[in-house]
């Protein structure tokens, strides 16, 4: 060991001392803690990050989230993404993922069911009218909301009168753009986006019956990368506690 | 075999928008080619944009500019009874703005230099401007005019980021080629997707092919 007046002395021997002292200083130090990654479809994001503050009060993990869409993000597990728990918008990408060993067996559950609401207007006779020239939703071919969109218009038999006024947006997050730009007049998007607007939202609001669209519902996988973490099963159990279930509950989500 | 509609709209927003550019882009070039103004590098800069800014930013604005509540939108929606975001017209204006610098800067630098000095030559032997721009500009810059109006053509081809901002994917009127080819990756609909893309990039490739070919033939200034 140096004694301190030579290391004075001798600048750039401090500066190895410092880094090679500091270099031991992080080896040493205790395990480091454990981090579980969730991947997250988008218009989950703002509450999970509400979860993730709550989670990481309530347990000495720590949480990374990675934001995308469901089907991005599906690709990107399959081709070995590190993540370790997928929270889809959907069922069927966690089902694929569970029928390509991509996931643990037995993980599967839903963690949210988004509820699907009509913005700009509360009467939906009134999308028959000429008044409204453009109706947004998402794209149905794409996202289980603008599916679930879709299947409201067929059952209040007014998928044909506005068939043209339709405008497709990528996702339920485009088709929210879209009207609250005011580029679209009205849109089917999720409860969750409105209440996350708060008190800045004037505009009426339709909320369809749930029996005129089959539930959707986003469920969560475990994911095999996962391994023995113990953060991401602590993680897999928090979701499911009261604690978070009242957290989705009230950013506009139903639970089963 | 995929809807072949889409790529027929893609041809035809091409079209129309080199066709707008080629318009404003001449006189616009030309303006650039001999102004000594001090606002010269910041119209180029202007120009130039388009190409360093993600589409995305591009497209977000459009939204802005087109939504029935702004001035722009709302003027076009009094005097057409239609809005411009999710119509052709919407499409064709965010594709000349996008596609910009592919016309002016090629006619610009075919405007420069020796064609200025023949129009000297021209209005010495008292040749009317109009009447040499005609006569020995245009044919002096052939070059460049096949360039720009090719790049044009190509670059609107591949658009894709501002058609998906403010198109709204309606088929026949904003479903373009690439937003379809998208939808078909999305949807695990490989063979539609590969279908579409071989046959984008085929016309992409002729059309690039073209300019080469044409660009041996032709020196880059014809002479008089």
């Amino acid at each position: 060991m140096l004694s301190r007046t030579e290391l004075d002395a001798c600048p750039i021997k401090l500066f190895i001392f410092l880094c090679l002292s500091s270099l031991l200083a992080a080896c040493a130090q205790p395990k480091a803690q454990e981090t579980v990654t969730v991947a997250v479809a988008a218009n989950f994001k703002t509450v999970l990050d509400q979860l993730e503050s709550d989670f990481e009060a309530r347990t000495d993990y720590k949480m990374d989230a990675v934001v995308g869409s469901t089907g991005k993000l599906y690709a990107q597990i399959v081709y070995g993404a590190p993540y370790d728990i997928f929270l889809a918008a959907d069922q069927e990408r966690p089902i694929r993922l569970l029928e390509e060993d991509k996931a643990v067996a037995g993980s599967r559950f839903t963690y949210a069911l988004g509820r699907l609401m009509l913005w700009g207007t509360d009467d939906p006779a009134a999308l028959a009218t000429s008044d409204i020239k453009r109706i947004a939703i998402a794209n149905p071919k794409l996202a289980p909301y603008g599916r679930a969109a879709e299947q409201v218009l067929i059952k209040l038999d007014l998928s044909e009168t506005t068939q043209t006024k339709l405008v497709l947006g990528e996702n339920v997050g485009q088709a929210f753009a879209f009207v609250s730009t005011g580029n679209a007049q009205v849109g089917f998007v999720s409860e969750a986006q409105i209440i996350s607007l708060g008190e800045t939202d004037t505009a009426p609001s339709w909320r369809p019956p749930a029996d005129l669209y089959d539930p959707i519902a986003q469920d969560a996988v475990l994911l095999t990368r996962a391994g023995d973490n113990p953060a991401a099963t602590a993680f897999i159990a928090y979701l499911q506690t009261d604690a978070a279930r009242d957290i989705i509950e009230q950013h506009g989500y139903d639970l089963p | 075999m995929p809807d072949l509609s889409s790529l027929w709209l893609t041809a035809r927003l091409a079209l129309v928008t080199t066709f707008v550019l080629l318009l404003i882009g001449t006189p616009l070039a030309w303006w650039l080619a001999q102004t000594r103004s001090r606002f010269k590098p910041v119209i180029e800069a202007l120009i130039a944009l388009p190409l360093v800014l993600p589409p995305t930013v591009l497209g977000f604005y459009l939204l802005i500019a087109m939504s029935p509540n702004a001035p722009f939108g709302g003027f076009w929606l009094q005097a057409t009874g239609d809005t411009l975001s999710f119509s052709f017209t919407g499409l064709v204006i965010g594709s000349v703005i996008y596609s910009f610098p592919f016309m002016i800067q090629p006619l610009q630098t075919a405007f420069e230099g020796p064609v200025q000095q023949a129009m000297r030559t021209a209005a010495s032997l008292r040749a009317s401007r109009l009447d040499a721009f005609f006569t020995v500009a245009v044919p002096m810059s052939v070059r460049g005019f096949v360039t720009a109006i090719v790049l044009s053509f190509a670059h609107t081809l591949g658009e894709f980021g501002v058609v998906l901002m403010v198109g709204g994917n309606i088929p026949d009127r904003t479903r373009v080629a690439s937003i379809e080819i998208y939808e078909n990756v999305e949807t695990l609909n490989y063979a539609d997707a590969h279908a579409l893309s071989l046959i984008l990039l085929i016309i992409s490739f002729l059309t690039l092919f073209c300019v080469f070919l044409f660009n041996r033939r032709f020196p880059a200034h014809v002479r008089l």
